[in-house]
């Protein structure tokens, strides 16, 4: 038997959380470093991964290191089915990187650790099953049992208001579940022989009738909706951002959000054809007004984290506007351009709000001023990562959003996608806003005189993303490559 | 005429007969020990629970006392789920024995093993009166149990409340059950159905008798099983009476309340007059209630302060739950209403285990005191956030999987069966106020967890009470990742309880 290399990247961390929950409570050192240690693993095996799929399955759309289907609970039809392809691969990629980096930067917590690097690595297993598993059930499983060390790590490590919003994260994304949970059970007993197996579903469901169609679908999209989060959706994201923890607002911008696209690329858009092409406009308008209206409530932010919050629910705007554009290949690609280049970048602004945070106490942007000449390097980077959000050519995003608005204009309503263009440039906006009233300017001596520039394991932290950025915005082909055969398959599924 | 003898066999009663000398043991054993052997009583009680438990294995299926007692899957799964809540029961009102009834053990016991024994004997009866009788040997026993601090003023009102209640809705049963025989003219509960069917067919009607009777057997074990608006005695009598007892009550006398509706109202009255009327005769009625018990429960449980009442509560809101795969009459409704009680069994007696060892400790129920006890009792805070979790249907803790089996059967019935297409909505309720049960289950933990303040009380449970709540850890997570025997098990309970399959 092969070695079972999906399996690994969900039981590494799980097993690694028992270990770290046999570490007296006292040996913060040790949790520490056990725990980052082992997050390495999946890391490591994740690149391997993106290497080994590159080179050799990149050019099909089958699925790739498939696991089973084992039968897990017979009497059900449940399955373990576990199988990667174009589009989770760079998702598990960034799972792994984020999840160590976030480790590193959780060094900082002082308080009840050993509780919190075990919820993190549970977490991080549940991430990893999501973006790996083929089976309704299982698929619902890691969806919901991530929910769970979420709630902790922003109940009990969050910021004055955790309790609200880890209950409120909580109980949305329960809600959407649900509805999720309906659209699963229908089309298990509308299937014949019923089964939970996605890629069997993918190839029957366009046979359901008009009205299960579009009942399942809609199900579906309010349950991703919510997680990614689609405005009217979004209203949990700021709260939970601003509540959590640096290094847990890092897994939620750079991995959770993307658990929604993912959802909707792998299951709801190829399974609802018909459906897709008629909702698609709405979509669209969802996008657009994302796009918008988080443009502009991210200039009206006082504060730096609620701004890069904001920030993120205009940019998966562009993910839902890419979403719409079902029948062109190279909107669909700016999509999943864009769920990892944000992943990068805006995971990249919440660690660098973490670090000034961490020293100042404070993250309103009015506070500060002139913190350029103070701390070179901070500013340096900080302002890199500003431009590469709003889309600077040469850096991710740029391509991203590119891709997304050359594909969508010639699928789209003209008009729509004209208004999202706009989006750009309130984008450059709120960014130029934000780097001019916190960098440049008259610097308080008195006040923050006794800043220190960042260190070297926040430097860790984020250079990686810093590469990764640049590479994919200076040298998009191998992504590109990576992406193609699959998406182009997925193009040809919702064209039917 | 002559005649002729049953055939008695009974080895088929062989558990429920040692069940009952052995309660009479465990009175007589503190009674000759001059009550100074605390433990030891407990003890001899769980050893007497799992050797019922073993005598239980190896009697098999079969039928005793001519028709009238009849184990057949069904039955062995409940019995297996009253002794499993009877075990955890004593298991935890160990620490209880110490410090507040000291005097009166045996008969404490002796009680829970009584009532037992009546839900035991109420699983296996296929005939009316004796399912009556088991009904009320499994809760006179539980009367005197809810009133057992005599000093206590809770106790006392949750005892008379109780009492009067249980008389109550027992009177109206058995009235019900005599609407049955007038019809009918039999009361074993399978010739009932094909008596009324036959009739059904000769007349062509049957007027308004037997929904008169269906009623007022609703209303009898709308109570048992705390179906709103029968369920107003269940938060009094949980907070008033012994946190074992209340555990107790909520599971095993639930279950008991269950497997006579089941065998009531699915072996003997569901679809005499042919499959197409079905839900006419309780399906709507009972799937009403079901909804209002969700929505009541789940909604009231929010503002609840005391925890026993708010299991209170929850505990209507899951007998809501359970109703929704006993209104969807197909293979799959039976086999998850069995699996739902069985996870529910754990989950449920292990958190009032926990609350049982807090209690005894700090001598409060009430939600504050459950303040930063993460930091100061980790292991007992886990256990109950875990066991919280499988209530609220969190996965992959069993209680999940029986939602998710709950709803299953509902959405199979109303997808498959025109007449049934309302299930959609009633499993629509279900699924939303599942969203409101996460609130207040997730406020004992954020008590338990977010507060930066440690507790001061360090919680050490007894061997008994830890070994309960291992068993409800071992049970919502074992049957939560790897159900197959379980469901394995109950697929074998629908076709033997007489459910045509669809």
């Amino acid at each position: 038997m092969e070695f079972p290399i999906l399996s690994s990247l969900i039981f590494v961390p799980l097993l690694g959380m028992g270990v770290v929950m046999l570490l007296p409570k006292e040996s913060h050192k040790a949790i520490r470093w056990t725990s980052t240690i082992i997050s390495l693993f999946p890391m490591f095996v994740s690149f391997w991964l993106t290497w080994d799929y590159f080179f050799n399955f990149s050019h099909s759309a089958a699925m790739a290191y498939v696991e089973g289907p084992f039968n897990w609970i017979p009497s059900l039809n449940i399955q373990y089915y576990l199988g990667v392809d174009g589009i989770s691969v760079p998702m598990l990629f960034l799972t792994g990187l984020l999840s160590t980096i976030s480790l590193i930067a959780s060094f900082g917590i002082t308080n009840r650790v050993k509780e919190y690097f075990a919820f993190f690595l549970l977490l991080e297993a549940g991430m990893m099953g999501v973006f790996v598993a083929l089976d309704f059930f299982l698929f619902y499983v890691f969806w919901e049992i991530m929910l769970v060390p979420m709630y902790f790590l922003i109940g009990v490590w969050g910021g004055p208001r955790k309790e609200y919003a880890a209950i409120k994260f909580f109980l949305y994304t329960l809600f959407g579940s649900i509805f999720m949970l309906v659209s699963i059970l229908i089309l298990y007993f509308t299937s014949e022989p019923h089964t939970l197996n996605m890629m069997t579903l993918i190839e029957t469901s366009p046979a359901l009738s008009h009205t299960l169609q579009m009942v399942c679908f809609i199900f579906f999209f309010i349950a991703f909706a919510i997680k990614v989060p689609v405005w009217p959706f979004h209203t949990w994201l700021p709260d939970a951002h601003v509540e959590a923890p640096t290094a847990v607002s890092v897994i939620l911008a750079g991995v959770l959000l993307k658990m929604g696209t993912y959802a909707m690329l792998r299951i709801s858009w190829p399974m609802f054809p018909e459906a897709l092409r008629t909702l698609s406009f709405w979509i669209a308008l969802l996008g657009v007004i994302a796009i918008i209206y988080g443009a502009l409530v991210s200039m009206a932010q006082k504060d730096l984290k609620k701004l890069v919050a904001y920030s993120s629910v205009s940019h998966m705007g562009y993910c839902m506007l890419a979403l719409a554009a079902v029948s062109s290949v190279t909107a669909i690609a700016g999509c999943m351009f864009q769920m990892i280049s944000h992943g990068l970048i805006t995971g990249a602004l919440f660690l660098l709000v973490g670090v000034i945070y961490d020293r100042a106490h404070t993250r309103e942007i009015a506070a500060f001023g002139g913190l350029g000449a103070k701390l070179p390097v901070y500013s340096g980077i900080m302002v890199f990562f500003s431009m590469a959000a709003l889309g600077l050519p040469g850096m991710s995003g740029f391509i991203s959003e590119f891709m997304i608005f050359v594909g969508a204009f010639s699928a789209l309503n003209k008009v729509l996608v004209g208004i999202s263009v706009l989006g750009v440039v309130l984008g450059a906006a709120y960014m130029l806003r934000m780097v001019q009233r916190v960098f440049l300017g008259e610097f308080d001596i008195a006040r923050w005189g006794g800043l220190k520039d960042i260190n070297i394991r926040e430097l860790v932290t984020v250079v990686p993303l810093m590469l990764l950025t640049l590479f994919v915005g200076i040298y998009p082909k191998p992504l590109s490559i990576l992406l193609n055969a699959t998406l182009e398959h997925l193009v040809t599924l919702m064209a039917r | 005429m002559d005649f002729q003898l049953p055939d008695y066999n009974l080895r088929m009663m062989l558990p429920e007969i040692f069940l009952f000398l052995w309660s009479v043991v465990v009175i007589m054993f503190d009674v000759i020990t001059r009550r100074k052997k605390g433990d030891a009583v407990g003890y001899l009680t769980l050893a007497g629970l799992l050797i019922c438990g073993a005598l239980l294995a190896t009697t098999g299926y079969g039928r005793g006392f001519g028709r009238m007692f009849f184990n057949e899957p069904m039955a062995l799964f409940f019995k297996i789920i009253f002794l499993g809540a009877a075990f955890m029961a004593v298991g935890s009102s160990f620490g209880l024995m110490r410090e507040k009834i000291v005097n009166h053990r045996g008969e404490y016991y002796g009680l829970i093993l009584m009532s037992t024994l009546g839900m035991m004997f109420l699983a296996s009866s296929q005939e009316l009166l004796s399912l009556w009788i088991g009904l009320e040997l499994t809760t006179i026993p539980l009367f005197i149990l809810a009133a057992f601090y005599k000093d206590d003023k809770l106790s006392v009102e949750a005892g008379i409340k109780y009492f009067v209640y249980g008389a109550f809705s027992s009177a109206l049963l058995v009235y019900g059950i005599s609407f049955l025989y007038g019809l009918s003219v039999t009361t074993e509960i399978v010739p009932m159905k094909m008596n009324l069917a036959a009739m059904f067919i000769h007349y062509g009607s049957l007027g308004v008798v037997p929904m008169i009777a269906v009623i007022i057997i609703v209303a009898g074990l709308g109570f048992k099983i705390s179906l709103p608006p029968f369920h107003q005695w269940a938060p009094d009598v949980y907070e008033g009476s012994p946190t074992p007892i209340a555990a107790f009550l909520s599971v095993g006398s639930k279950a008991a309340g269950l497997v006579a509706f089941a065998k009531i109202m699915i072996n003997g009255l569901w679809a005499f007059w042919g499959a197409e009327h079905a839900p006419n005769d309780w399906g709507y009625m009972v799937g009403i209630m079901a909804c209002a018990a969700m929505i009541l429960g789940n909604v009231v449980a929010i503002r609840q302060t005391n925890i026993k009442r708010m299991l209170a509560y929850s505990s209507i809101a899951q007998a809501g739950y359970i109703m929704i795969g006993m209104v969807a009459v197909n293979e799959w409704g039976l086999e998850s209403v069995s699996f739902y009680i069985f996870a529910y069994m754990f989950a449920n007696m292990g958190a009032f285990a926990v609350v049982a060892v807090v209690e005894d400790k700090t001598g409060s129920c009430q939600l504050g005191t459950y303040r930063g006890l993460a930091q100061s009792s980790p292991a007992v805070s886990a256990s109950l956030a875990i066991f919280l979790l499988s209530l609220a249907g969190i996965p992959p803790l069993a209680g999940f999987l029986a939602k998710y089996k709950v709803f299953a059967a509902a959405v199979s019935m109303a997808s498959y069966n025109d007449a049934y297409t309302w299930l959609y909505w009633v499993a629509g309720v279900g699924l939303i106020t599942a969203v409101f049960s996460l609130y207040y289950y997730a406020n004992v933990i954020k008590q338990m967890y977010f507060s930066g303040t440690v507790s001061p009380y360090r919680l050490k449970p007894g061997v008994p009470a830890a070994t309960v709540i291992a068993i409800g850890l071992i049970g919502v997570i074992l049957f939560g990742l790897y159900p197959e025997p379980i469901l394995k098990f109950v697929t074998d309970i629908p076709s033997a309880a007489g459910v045509i399959p669809r």
